[in-house]
């Protein structure tokens, strides 16, 4: 079997094990974004990740920690901002407009440097997992071991602040410290994603195995597993797609199939009217303002 | 559109003098074809951009500007010109936005889900394009963060018929749109028709986000769309005057752009959004500045602002 065979090329074997970690971690806080209406943030969060991944470049530091310090000090800042800040989706969309625009002026800076460079923006932007080193690889997988470790750590508490904040708060939950934990969490996870499958596609990602799970079913803890599991399976087939069809990049096989996933969901399970969440806001016939 | 700048190329000097600079720059057909070009989808976003803000649908045209990167990829694989595919994927997907009720918004929970992973899927379907087509990598920074180099005379006459019908068909609309945004539900009662509308708008958003993302770039269409129409909501609520304002900030941000992008080795798309972003900035600041001396002062003089 050639499929088989693809486990004695290394590259193959790095992407699978941080594949793995990155998706199992995307789930997790997948889960939690959908849940508190925060997909928006995990699309600010891509915009930063290029931009913080090209300042690092230009300015000859590890594009790793670009990634990271970006990711999340804006995590932190649009908790800091907190809902207010959600708000005016106008002047977000216009300050991460804004941010994408530096992160091409970066990415000139860096390609003018030399002509090998001329990739980088490409692979940040689109993700370049078969091009992950053993080092790398293992430096992925441990971090998001440890985003899982702390998901799984702060779950409880953090579907009470996610389902109901008022109640959460009156029984003496920390909900404004949480949120910002978590958002660190997403930060963190998006700069992991940026990795796997690219700044701009790291939402598809965040998003597809969340909103699957959510759909098939109503338990948090059940779905919180399945929404992992989902894309870890999703990651897996991706990879394995784009070993069988070298055509098709990684980054592409693996939306390819988180979107089918999610869309055979769409198609086959009808909405649930049970969860307290969704059915009220779906009940709100007030037009929610647009956020980008 | 697949030329990219060799490293190795000098840049001209800016001799601080403007007619010699404007003189020498215009000397080039690729550069006057990038004003009229610039200056085309300026007015475009503008105006349509400025309804955009009113009608809170800067969702919308978000996900239709992440669509024509796949649109414009797909062109240029099947050896199509690229204009082709930017219309055609970015039409296509305002009427699947308006088909779909309450796709347009960013909503919560799973249906922004849903419209992640499908802005998500489009990126990814234009990564695609791009792979297979090979030899275009080069191109695929300009096709997302903008150029100015290589818009054709023909490119040029494009935009300006589809800027016409596009402008044409806002004028026609244009008070019963408002009328419609700005309270659909009294509208609706005083026999507006606020659906047919609100699907003959997203059409036209689509085409003013096609033509945009020519020169911005599929990512920074917001630079041109919404920034200067934001600036303008900020400095006044009066219709005509925040279209008039928000068409001169546009203007004014593409033309300084590509004569800054003209005379240094950066894309078009950082500079634009970089001047829109700092207008914004400065008229928010202006306003809460003249907020806070009207709240000061007891006269009853007070400057309202626009933005709802």
């Amino acid at each position: 079997m050639s499929v088989f065979r693809a486990f004695d090329h290394p590259y193959f074997t790095h992407a699978l094990l941080a594949g793995t970690g990155i998706a199992a971690a995307a789930g997790l806080v997948g889960y939690f974004l959908v849940l508190r209406a925060q997909v928006f943030t995990g699309d600010a969060l891509g915009h930063v990740a290029f931009t913080g991944a090209l300042a690092a470049l230009a300015l000859g530091y590890d594009l790793r920690l670009g990634l990271f310090v970006a990711t999340v000090v804006f995590a932190v800042l649009i908790g800091a901002l907190g809902r207010r800040g959600r708000s005016d989706d106008v002047a977000i969309g216009s300050v991460f407009a804004w941010i994408l625009g530096l992160g091409a002026f970066f990415l000139t800076l860096y390609s003018t440097r030399g002509a090998a460079h001329g990739t980088a923006g490409v692979n940040v932007l689109f993700g370049s997992i078969f091009g992950l080193s053993a080092g790398q690889a293992r430096t992925a997988a441990l971090v998001a071991a440890a985003i899982c470790a702390v998901v799984a750590l702060l779950a409880r508490p953090l579907l009470f602040a996610s389902v109901d904040e008022a109640v959460a708060a009156a029984r003496g939950v920390p909900v404004r410290t949480l949120g910002l934990v978590f958002l660190v969490l997403v930060g963190a996870c998006a700069a992991e994603a940026t990795q796997a499958v690219g700044s701009l596609l790291l939402l598809g990602l965040l998003a597809a195995p969340a909103g699957a799970a959510h759909r098939l079913t109503a338990r948090p803890h059940h779905a919180l597993a399945l929404s992992a599991g989902l894309a870890v399976a999703e990651m897996w087939a991706g990879l394995g797609l784009s070993y069988a069809a070298p055509r098709l990049p990684p980054s592409f096989a693996i939306l390819a199939v988180a979107t089918a996933v999610y869309l055979a969901t769409l198609l086959t399970v009808r909405p649930r009217r049970d969860h307290t969440v969704t059915s009220e806001e779906e009940r709100d016939d007030v037009p929610t303002p647009s956020r980008l | 559109m697949v030329t990219t700048l060799s490293l190795a190329d000098t840049y001209p000097a800016w001799s601080w003098n403007p007619v010699t600079d404007l003189r020498a720059m215009w000397a080039f057909p690729f550069m006057v074809n990038a004003f009229r070009a610039g200056t085309i989808v300026a007015v475009l976003a503008g105006v349509i951009g400025w309804y955009m803000v009113v009608r809170r649908q800067s969702f919308a045209g978000h996900t239709l500007a992440q669509v024509s990167f796949p649109g414009a990829a797909c062109a240029t694989l099947l050896g199509i010109t690229p204009v082709v595919g930017y219309f055609a994927f970015c039409v296509g997907a305002a009427l699947v936005i308006a088909a779909i009720p309450r796709a347009g918004q960013g909503g919560s929970g799973q249906e922004a889900a849903l419209t992640g992973t499908v802005q998500a899927f489009g990126l990814a379907c234009g990564f695609l394009f791009v792979t297979l087509y090979k030899g275009f990598l080069g191109g695929i920074n300009s096709l997302l963060f903008g150029s100015f180099l290589g818009i054709t005379t023909t490119q040029v006459t494009v935009l300006a018929a589809v800027a016409a019908v596009t402008l044409t068909t806002l004028a026609v609309i244009a008070r019963p749109l408002l009328f419609a945004s700005a309270d659909p539900d009294v509208a609706a009662v005083r026999g507006v028709p606020v659906r047919v509308l609100s699907v003959t708008f997203l059409v036209l958003l689509g085409t003013a986000t096609a033509a945009t993302s020519q020169i911005t770039g599929t990512l920074l269409v917001f630079a041109l769309l919404v920034m200067p129409a934001a600036t303008a909501q900020q400095l006044t609520a009066r219709p005509a005057a925040g279209l008039a304002v928000s068409v001169l900030i546009g203007l004014v941000v593409t033309w300084t752009g590509l004569i800054a992008a003209y005379y240094s080795p950066y894309p078009i798309g950082f500079y634009v959004t970089t001047f829109a972003f700092g207008m914004y900035v400065l008229a928010r600041l202006t306003r809460l500045l003249a907020q806070a001396l009207a709240r000061r002062a007891p006269a009853p003089a007070r400057l309202s602002g626009g933005a709802a």
